[in-house]
Order: C-alpha cells, then structure tokens, then sequence
C-alpha cells in the first residue's frame, strides 16, 4: 500500500472532525508540554547546583565545626565551634597534599559608612581564601598575611554593600564601621548573583579571620575551615589525613564519633545534585501521567472512529485491502495525532520553560535531548495506544463490515 | 469451454439466535470464461448470497469453490483480498461508495490496494478511462452525495472496472434506474463482455434479463431453471429504437 496515499487519507479523516481531533491532541499537548517545562525546570536547577559547587574552587575539602553525618546537625555547629586556628595551623603543617588553607568565621552584623546603615553578612577568612574560591576581585586587592597576622580593620565587600552604601563607586580607601569599629576597605569582590536558594552571594564583607575573632566577635574558636588540594586524585588522602589528625587533636576516642565535619567537594556535589535529580525525576513521573492520560485519549478517540468507520472499512476490505492495510491506515492517524500534538507540545513546554526563567528568575535548562525524547515519546504513544484500535479494525470481517450499520 | 466459477455443493446457512437461516442449498455449477449470467429470483431468494460468495467475500459453510481452478476455500483472509483487488470487480447492491470522497477517488480506491506500483499520474488515468466508460467523467469530483441513484452506481461500476478484472459481479445494477438508463448500463456491460471479461449480474427484470447470454433462477437458496438466452437483446439496438420513438413522440406533438 502507497504510504503517502495512506497520510493523505488520514490527514483528511482527521480534519473530518476537526473539533474531536484537536481535543484530542491538547491531551498529547498539555502531556508533553509539562514533561518538557517540568524536566527543563529540573535540569535548569540541577546545572545551577553545579554551577554553584564549582564555583568553591577546585580540589576543595571543606571541614565544618560539629559533626551532620548523625541525624542532623550535632554538637558545636553554629555555637562556639569546636575548631581551632591551631587545628588549621597543624593541617597546613602536617597534611602533604594542602597547598592552601583558609580558616573561616562567619557572623551577620550591622555595618555602617556615614549615615548609611546596611545588615550583612561578615565573613572572616584567610589571605588564601579568594585563590581557593577563584574568585577575582574588580578592585583593589586581598589583604595579605601581614594584614592576618596583625588582625588588622582591612575589608572586602561584595557589590550590594558597594552598591548599599557607596553608590558613587568610590569604594577603595574608604572606612566601613563593622560594629562601630572602623575598618579600611581595600577590595572589592565581582558580583556572583543570587544563589539557588535565592540568597544574594554578593551581600558579603571579607574580613581577615583573626580581626574578625579579636576586633569584631571576640571568637575563640572557628566555624569551618577551606582546604586545597594540590590535585583532585589527592583528595581522598588529604581528606582522610585531616580526620585523622582532628580525631588526634580533638583526643576522639575510637568507635567515638567525630566532633568535626570533613567534606570534598564531590561529596557536596553528588549530596546536591542527588536531591535535584530526584526532583528531576518526580516532576517528570507527575508530568508523565499527563502524558499516559493523552494516550489513552487517542485510543478512546480511536475506537470510536474504528467503530464509526466501520463501513468504510468493509468497503476498503471488499476492494482489496488487506488487514494490515486497515491497520496501518488507523495507526497512521494516531501517529499523527500523537506527533502534532507532541511537537505543539514541545513548543509549548519550550516557551513555557523560557517565560518562567524570564518572569521568576526560575532556572531553566531545555536540552535537545529530551526534545529528542519527548518526541520520540509521542510518537510511541501514538504507536502504543493506537495499536488497539487499529488492530481491532483491522480483525473486522469484511461482509459483516459492510452491513454495519 | 474453459469455466472460470466452478461450485460444488455450495451451503451457506446463516446462525441468527435460534433459527438457522438456510440462504444457499446444495448450489453446484459452472460459469465459462466469457459468460454472460443474469441470476433471478424473488427476494430472500438467497441471490445476493451467492453473490457474496462468488465474490470471494463472505464463505461458504460447505462446499468448494474453485475459481480459475483455484480453490478459494484454502486461501486466507489477505490472499482472498488480493484476488477481490486483481480478479473479481463488485458492484454492491447498495453502491458501497466512500461518503465525503469524490467520484474519481472513489474509482481510484482498488488501485491504492493493488501490490504493484503504479504512478498516481497513472492511476488517475486509469480512473478516468473507467469513467468514461460509464459516461460519467464530467462527475469526477462531485461526491456521492451529489450524484443521482444512477450516477452513484455508475461510480460503483466503474470502480468495479478500474483494476480490469477478468469476472464482473454486480448486484442488481439497474436496481434504481430507468429504462433508458438501464439499457445503457447494459450496453456498457456488452461492450465489456464483447472484449471478453465474464459479467454475473443479478436483476429483478426479465427485459434486463435478456440481454444477458444464460439465465439462472434461484428460489429458496437452490437454481431452480438454467437456460441459454434464446432471443437476446442488443443494446445498441434498443437503445437507437428508444430514440426513434421518442422522436417520433416529439414530430407527432
Ligand atoms: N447476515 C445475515 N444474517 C442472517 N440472515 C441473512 C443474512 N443475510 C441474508 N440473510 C437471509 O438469507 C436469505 C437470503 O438473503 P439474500 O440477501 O441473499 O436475498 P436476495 O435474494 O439477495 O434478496 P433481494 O432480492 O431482496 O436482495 C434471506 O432470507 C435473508 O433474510
Ligand atoms: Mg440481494
């Protein structure tokens, strides 16, 4: 049988019933477009958990005060800590493998310059501290050890507090009073945006670690600690060389638990990405049901015109049509039926993906892969659930077909 | 004689709920290549039945069928529809034409079936031809619900014919048709069976009738009479005689 011929019938069947056919394919539509919109959400989030974890740094291990691997946060996190800066001193020491090392405090505070106030986020680190993170500066530049190891009032801001507090720009030189203590700003940091947790990266000021301990917080002990390796394939060495030596530090008996947190960056990135494929999948398994009930649509709509057409059939059969002429004929149609719907669909969960990334600032990423997919997909509902139908027709008898009535 | 049909013992009982319908009994005979058969019989007569059967479209309970030596009863589902697409052309009794579907499209639909490959330049002049032969070219696109009674099984008949099969099957092809009307339908179908395709027709009218060659009357499913045509209508004939009289009728007024 002539496939074009075949089309040709089935384009028109279909337009026959124009309304019907439309409806049905906004089943496909609507299935496909939320699996495409849905899975481009969940990929736009993933690649922003990557983009994020990359930007540590690489080769980072990250050792955190108190221990989450035990059902939640554990002793020490957010409290007086239970790291020292003699503990990052001994692993710079005595850890092989750590090229540079940034002891690290964190506290939110009050800063002020004139009469302008702003609430941020004060993070004391060491010189080391922007290298680790790669992260440049627009002007000015990071204080040194000289700086760390006077506690000297230097400072780096971020852009919102540049933009907060010294809208004309002229930020180096200029004094920032961080809880009433004036300090000198000599840097400032390039903007990074929001994160995924929507928390502005650049709402920050860089203090050295110990005037952050002596002038500002009166802190003896530390929060974390960011750690290099000199390579990625050094890693799990270092890391394990750190446990051991807090675990020695820290006097942590064996079988005992340890009172500190160490984690490389591929753990962070597996642990982050982890939870954004399962959304990836659990938004797409809830958008898949869509697609499942458009297909079962077609088929519904199928059966009808099998049974609406069933002279039609006999007539067909009766001129020499074979069964799997009648049945490739009805396939076809629901194949159409399918496809179109499928690739209006695609269009549709594509603008839908890009307006929400537009308007909500929500992180979308459609790949052509699962464009491939989804069309791919269509086309088998269309097969699967046109299957049916057209088999059933295909099985009539042509003289009982004819008297149909 | 070569013969083309070839029935022996033919049953064909229907099983409706209680009663069993007996529309075929014991039916044996043989149909040359070339004839030109007209069945008769009153209606329930089982006419249409036998039909259906000769046509490779519904099978008998018992019997054999061997068509071109063939015996249909071995054959399957898809090899019985190759033969109605190659061999046999079907004028249904009530058309059987595809709704919302022009005439020539109609007329093209055996062809969209036919295993071999055929250019659709070329199958449309098939069709075409077809119509011509049943005077009907000027209808190509109407659809069937524009057509006349007439000119429907006119479009069935050319359909029938667009394939060239060797044996024509027709169900009371002037059925719904006037005189005039009915002699040309003949005409058509003498032309075809002069150039040799064998024509099995079923009619009510015995004046049809006789333009055919061999008359079989059936009642309550058995042949009950099987003759030759002794004085056999031309249509040619009858047809010019029609046009005498009708000019005459209009000189007279
Ligand atoms: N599908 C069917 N199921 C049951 N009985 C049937 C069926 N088709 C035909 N019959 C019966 O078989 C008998 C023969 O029917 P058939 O249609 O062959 O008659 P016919 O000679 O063609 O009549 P007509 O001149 O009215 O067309 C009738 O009694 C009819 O009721
Ligand atoms: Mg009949």
């Amino acid at each position: 049988m002539k496939i074009f011929a075949t089309l040709k019938v089935a384009a028109r069947a279909l337009k026959r019933n124009k309304m019907r056919t439309i409806l049905t394919m906004l089943g496909m539509i609507i299935g496909v477009g939320a699996v495409i919109a849905m899975v481009s959400i969940g990929n736009g989030a993933k690649s922003q958990v990557e983009a994020q974890i990359a930007s540590l740094g690489q080769n980072v291990i990250l050792i955190f005060s108190g221990s989450f691997t035990r059902g939640g946060v554990h002793s020490g996190w957010g409290g007086a800590g239970t790291l020292s800066v003699e503990d990052a001193l001994a692993i710079e020491r005595e850890v092989p493998g750590v090229t540079l090392i940034s002891p690290e405090l964190r506290s939110g505070s009050q800063v002020a310059s004139g009469n302008q106030n702003w609430s941020t986020t004060i993070l004391g680190e060491g010189q080391d501290y922007l290298d680790i993170r790669q992260w440049p500066l627009v002007q000015g530049s990071m204080f040194g050890e000289q700086d760390v190891r006077g506690a000297n009032k230097v400072a780096i801001i971020g852009k919102t507090i540049s933009k907060q507090l010294f809208p004309d720009g002229n930020v180096l030189g200029q004094i920032l009073r961080i809880k009433n203590v004036p300090f000198v700003i000599v840097g400032e940091l390039v903007p990074k945006g929001l994160s995924l947790q929507g928390v502005d990266q650049d709402d920050i000021v860089l203090v050295p670690y110990t005037s952050a301990m002596k002038r500002l917080f009166g802190a003896t002990m530390l929060r974390g600690i960011t750690v290099q390796a000199k390579s990625a394939s050094a890693l799990d060495d270092v890391q394990n060389e750190i446990i051991d030596l807090l675990r020695q530090r820290h006097r942590i008996q064996p079988k005992r638990e340890d009172d500190f947190t160490v984690k490389t960056q591929q753990e962070i990135a597996e642990a982050a990405t982890a939870t954004s494929k399962v959304m990836t999948a659990l938004l797409a398994a809830i958008a898949s049901v869509s697609l499942l009930v458009g297909g079962i649509g077609i088929m519904n709509i199928m059966l009808v015109s099998v049974t609406e057409r069933t002279r039609e059939i006999g007539i067909r059969m009766a001129v020499g049509a074979h069964g799997r002429d009648i049945r490739l004929q009805f396939l076809i149609e629901a194949i159409t039926m399918s496809v179109i719907g499928g690739v209006i669909g695609i269009v549709l969960g594509v603008l839908i993906s890009k307006f929400l990334a537009m308007h909500n600032n929500w992180p979308t990423l459609t790949s052509p892969l699962s464009i491939l997919v989804a069309f791919l997909f269509s086309a088998a509902v269309g097969i699967v659930f046109g299957f049916y139908p057209a088999h059933k027709a295909s099985q009539l008898d042509p003289i009982d077909a004819l008297r149909y009535e | 004689m070569n013969s083309i049909i070839q029935l022996e013992h033919i049953d064909k009982i229907y099983h409706t709920g209680e009663v069993d319908v007996h529309a075929v009994r014991d039916v044996s005979m043989q149909i040359g290549k070339g004839e030109f058969v007209a069945i008769m019989g009153a209606s329930g007569s089982g006419k249409s039945t036998m039909m259906n059967i000769l046509g490779c479209l519904d099978r008998p309970t018992r019997g054999k069928y061997l068509l071109d030596g063939v015996d249909v009863s071995q054959l399957d589902r898809d090899e019985l529809a190759s033969i109605r697409n190659q061999k046999i052309g079907f004028v249904f009794q009530g058309f059987n034409l595809l709704s919302r579907t022009s005439a020539l499209e109609n007329v093209e639909l055996p062809m969209m079936y036919t295993r071999t490959n055929m250019r659709s330049h070329e199958q449309r002049e098939r069709a075409v031809k077809a119509l011509e032969i049943v005077g009907l070219v000027e209808r190509a696109g109407h659809h069937p619900n524009q057509l006349s009674g007439g000119q429907q099984q006119r479009v069935a008949i050319a359909r029938a014919l667009v394939n060239q099969p060797a044996m024509l099957l027709a169900d009371e092809p002037t059925g719904n048709l006037d005189t005039q009307t009915s002699i040309e339908i003949m005409g058509v179908f003498q032309k075809l069976n002069d150039e040799g395709i064998t024509i099995i027709m079923v009619t009510h009218e015995l004046d049809i009738a006789s333009y055919t060659k061999r008359n079989i009357i059936m009642r309550d499913g058995r042949i009950v009479s099987d003759t030759a045509v002794a004085n056999r209508l031309s249509a040619v004939e009858e047809l010019r005689k029609l046009r005498e009289a009708q000019q005459a009728v209009q000189l007279a007024s």
